[in-house]
């Protein structure tokens, strides 16, 4: 392949353009254009995946009450603005993608040792979807216990003991009884 | 051999030893505060992310194969257990139990989560007559049920009461409690089931030290938020489990009278001159009964000769 290096040096000039423009074109999407319906299946061993209304949510939280600053809005928590004021949108939005599935196994503890690290408190993935959602349902008198977002697996339930229950009914009367 | 002893040389010998015995020991007491060993884990509790899931407790219940409970974990109405008057607690078979607290003046609950705080200086260990508690470089305090007698002492002596007596077996009673899952988990790096479980991270497991920092900076970020205090801390010398809370810890079932020294330092001096009392006392005292009784003799046989 023959290479020019007059046009190698264009096309480098226009990306590098493009990189530093501040009107390059969103590379996340916003609440008009945001994805219908979101799957959350990374995590679902005890309880079924979340089928996450992703859209209609837009309507009651603003992109970055979830992203933070991945979405690129400007308006944030004093505390979060004194280092991300400039912050960009980035390529990746998913909470997956900042926020680790495993948390508190030795990796985990030991990214602590690194004295640059300021986020010294970043919850995991499990953690990160349950801090952010929770809080809002309860204040919104959305359904805020397990069930109500998710239904239980076979697994779950024998985790959950579910079955105890009818156990106990049978066992009951006998119970009952002998007090 | 034969060597003749004197009375007074005897007397004299003997009152020195249990005065160094007593000097000695009483200098070692003063210099072994243990502050803790360094990287040792523990997990911090937030209980203003708790919202009463007890998967914590079901994850536990599976992780020690303790017997099947008598609701299920997804049964919300033990939280209006009560038993003599108290809130569920730890026993047999429930290693721990998350209670629910109605704070005045707040329009929702808080969960607390119980289990054995893993101290620092743990009073069960300390009360132990046959070393059957271990406080582990990686933070647990575990039990050794092979050696344990069931005196049950250690029940008495924890000042948060969590260890449990399992009176259900007449053949093979043991003490039950929380040990940080340590065999199974924490010294192959995983953190506790019940942390790992927890679906809000209302259980954060790090190094001690790690966890105090994070503690303070949710403090500090979160301006009314919580309570300026860490319930662990210096409770009973520290323990490896600690709290962080919105409402006072008096009102979500904490005792918050429980001293801010190891329980041990009440106890250090005392127990320090338990050997010298068991080891030295007898020896003198039996000194002075053959002293006596040679004197006795003595004048047996002079008797018994002028009579002959």
């Amino acid at each position: 392949m023959k290479c020019n290096p007059k046009s190698v040096i264009v096309t480098a000039v226009l990306m590098l353009a493009w990189v530093l423009s501040p009107e390059r074109p969103s590379l996340a999407v916003d609440e008009f254009n945001a994805l219908e319906i979101v799957t959350i299946d990374s995590l679902a061993d005890l309880y079924q995946p979340v089928k996450f209304q992703h859209k209609w949510h837009t309507k009651m939280a603003r992109c970055k009450d979830c992203h933070h600053h991945t979405t690129g809005q400007q308006d944030m928590e004093p505390n979060c603005f004194r280092c991300h004021a400039q912050s960009r949108e980035t390529s990746r939005v998913a909470c997956k993608d900042c926020h680790s599935k495993k948390q508190f196994y030795p990796e985990q503890v030991t990214a602590r040792d690194n004295p640059n690290l300021y986020h010294i408190d970043k919850p995991g993935l499990k953690g990160a979807y349950h801090l952010n959602c929770i809080p809002c349902h309860i204040k919104k008198n959305a359904p805020s216990h397990c069930e109500g977002c998710h239904a239980l697996t076979e697994k779950g339930k024998q985790f959950f003991q579910v079955q105890s229950k009818e156990k106990n009914k049978a066992a009951a009367p006998k119970e009952s009884h002998a007090h | 051999m034969n060597i003749r002893l004197n009375r007074r040389g005897f007397i004299q010998g003997g009152l020195a030893a249990s005065a160094a015995a007593t000097v000695s020991l009483a200098g070692t007491t003063q210099a072994a505060t243990f502050e803790g060993y360094p990287d040792s884990m523990g997990v911090l509790v937030d209980l203003s992310r708790c919202v009463g899931c007890r998967s914590c407790e079901a994850a536990c219940n599976q992780e020690q194969h303790l017997p099947a409970p008598e609701k299920p974990f997804n049964d919300f109405s033990v939280f209006d257990e009560m038993l003599h008057g108290q809130k569920r607690r730890t026993d047999e078979t429930r290693y721990t139990v998350v209670n629910r607290y109605e704070i005045p003046g707040r329009e929702h609950p808080l969960y607390r989560k119980i289990q054995c705080n893993h101290c620092q200086e743990p009073a069960c260990l300390t009360s132990c007559f046959v070393n059957a508690y271990t406080k582990t470089p990686e933070g647990a305090v575990i039990y050794n049920p092979d050696v344990c007698v069931g005196c049950r002492t250690c029940m008495v002596a924890c000042p948060f009461y969590i260890p449990t007596f399992r009176y259900s077996s007449a053949f093979h009673p043991r003490i039950m409690k929380c040990v940080f899952c340590y065999d199974t988990r924490l010294t192959k790096g995983r953190p506790p089931a019940c942390v790992e479980s927890c679906p809000q991270e209302a259980l954060t497991f790090g190094r001690r030290t790690d966890l105090l920092d994070m503690a303070r900076q949710r403090i500090r970020e979160n301006p009314g938020a919580y309570e300026n205090h860490i319930y662990g801390e210096h409770e009973a010398g520290g323990t490896a489990w600690m709290y962080i809370s919105p409402a006072p810890f008096a009102q979500v079932g904490f005792d918050t009278t429980v001293p801010k020294e190891p329980i041990l330092n009440y106890v250090k001096d005392f127990l320090s001159i338990v050997p010298m009392v068991l080891t030295i006392w007898p020896a003198l005292f039996a000194g002075f009964h053959l002293l006596a009784k040679r004197k006795e003799t003595r004048e047996q046989q002079t008797k018994n000769e002028g009579e002959v």
